[in-house]
């Protein structure tokens, strides 16, 4: 598995043209207390930088894009159900969906861990 | 480009108890500390401390402050007792709000807290209306701290005997660890409290002391928005403006018995009409279904998707865990229990009218069973 991450906090753990998407841990302390979460269903196509999905703090609402392009093969039940999870476990239970790829070069030019965390610090 | 952040007594003081400083009406303020919901949670449990020094105090003095203050506010300040306080309106000439306040008659004058986003609109305008002989005195050497929750009144008698006697809306003059404090049982969260003006000097070992007792915790700005929602409260610049009359807005409480028969003051065409006649709209609770909440600058739609409403303040509860909002709608469609439809980012949400507050007041009532 390669973890990836992007400029717009979001992480992306990939297994062969499988992804699992999230926003990270620094996104979710930043957002605070998480009271809504809306994921993408099952079968749904999203598009390189397109809105997937939905996230909304007590003070304001955040659009989640998708960090690369495919067909979605699970949403995050677990979260529409207890949004907090995303505060408590932002890169693990607290993932938002998963998709097959439709293509791997867009995870080209994505940080890696390191590289996240020298430009989170910076934000 | 924007102005940098004026920076308030304080400052240092948050930013050591780890809060997230924003920039808000001019100044740096916290945001939050150890996060909204739980903090918000804590002040309806215990008691929240709130750093307000942006807000704006003024003494407004001199011969004929009474007579000019009844001019622009529609308040009978001819029966307001010494150090007793009451919410009012600032209206313009149209009836519109120009700003929401509360004006204390203490001794020869009268002392008033006015929002800090409108505090220098609010002097000129002031200066501009009031006669030559009186003076309008902006205390920028002032700070202010506000002791909401149950257990606020517990934490404040334990530092300044004899404040408990307070009532709900008064005020008197006390000594907090030395310092001249005047304290008002008052507050905008919908729960008994305290607002405690101070010198700004001396401000960093008023808070240090208030903080030290084990009831309290410093809540942000944050958890004051969910708070004053979750009560009701209008939030001047979101749910009042210049446009919006009283009775738009649903404070005609804040029109007094005298003045409404009276008349004689800044807006008083427009609002007599609505006294008699009604408003075309009205600002008004609503309970939105589902969990996703609806902010301000959502549309209030009918069935043919014509905009005919708009939400003005909107956030999740946290008392509730459900979303709440206030909006203002035709006046066919403020009674309780009408269903409105809510259009925000190209979805339709559904809400209910309900009454406000939405969660009950808990106010310092004298003589009030506890």
């Amino acid at each position: 598995m390669t973890l990836y991450f992007t400029k717009e906090h979001e992480w992306i753990a990939v297994e062969g043209d499988t992804a699992t998407v999230g926003i990270t841990d620094f996104a979710q302390s930043q957002l605070g207390d998480i009271v809504f979460v809306e994921v993408p269903a099952a079968g749904a196509t999203v598009k390189k930088g397109s809105e997937a999905a939905v996230v909304e703090s007590v003070k304001a609402a955040s659009d989640v894009y998708a960090p690369v392009s495919g067909e979605v093969t699970e949403g995050n039940q677990a979260l529409v159900d207890d949004p907090a999870l995303v505060n408590s476990a932002a890169e693990s239970e607290g993932w938002f969906f998963k998709l097959r790829l439709s293509d791997t070069s867009e995870l080209e030019g994505l940080m890696d861990e390191a590289a996240y965390k020298a430009f989170a610090d910076s934000q | 480009m924007s102005e940098p952040e004026t920076i308030l007594p304080l400052d240092s003081w948050h930013r050591a108890r780890g809060a997230r400083m924003v920039p808000f009406a001019g100044y740096a303020m916290p945001i939050q500390y150890e996060g909204i919901m739980a903090e918000h949670r804590w002040t309806r449990e215990a008691a929240g401390l709130f750093d307000v020094s942006h807000m704006g105090q003024l003494i407004i003095a001199g011969s004929g402050a009474e007579a000019g203050l009844e001019t622009l506010l529609p308040a009978d300040l001819s029966i307001l007792k010494e150090g007793r306080l009451r919410y009012s309106l600032l209206l313009g000439d149209n009836g519109g709000i120009i700003d929401d306040l509360m004006v204390t008659r203490r001794g020869d004058h009268f002392y008033t807290v006015v929002n800090g986003a409108t505090k220098d609109g609010d002097i000129e305008y002031l200066r501009s209306k009031l006669p030559a002989s009186v003076v309008v005195d902006h205390m920028k050497e002032q700070a202010l701290l506000a002791l909401q929750g149950p257990k606020a009144v517990q934490a404040l008698q334990r530092l300044v005997p004899g404040v408990e006697e307070l009532g709900f809306m008064t005020g008197a003059a006390f000594q907090l660890g030395g310092v001249t404090a005047w304290i008002s049982r008052s507050g905008y969260t919908g729960e008994d409290g305290f607002e405690i003006s101070v010198p700004s000097a001396r401000v960093m070992e008023v808070a240090e002391q208030l903080a030290a007792q084990p009831e309290v915790r410093p809540i942000g700005l944050g958890a004051r928005d969910s708070l004053r929602l979750e009560a009701g409260l209008p939030l001047y610049g979101h749910d009042l403006d210049t446009d919006i009359t009283p009775l738009e807005a649903d404070l005609g409480f804040a029109i007094s018995k005298r003045r409404r028969a009276e008349g004689g003051f800044a807006g008083w065409y427009r609002i007599s009409r609505e006294l008699e006649e009604g408003t075309i709209r009205r600002r008004v609770g609503l309970s939105i279904e589902g969990r996703q909440p609806v902010r301000e600058g959502a549309m209030v739609v009918d069935d043919e998707g014509n905009d005919v409403g708009k939400v003005t303040s909107g956030g999740f509860s946290p008392m509730l865990e459900a979303p709440i909002a206030m909006a203002y709608v035709p006046a066919a469609m403020a009674e309780p229990g009408t269903a409105v439809s809510l259009a925000q980012r190209g979805k339709v949400l559904q809400a209910k009218v309900v009454p406000m507050p939405f969660l009950p007041h808990r106010y310092h009532r004298k003589g009030a069973v506890k």
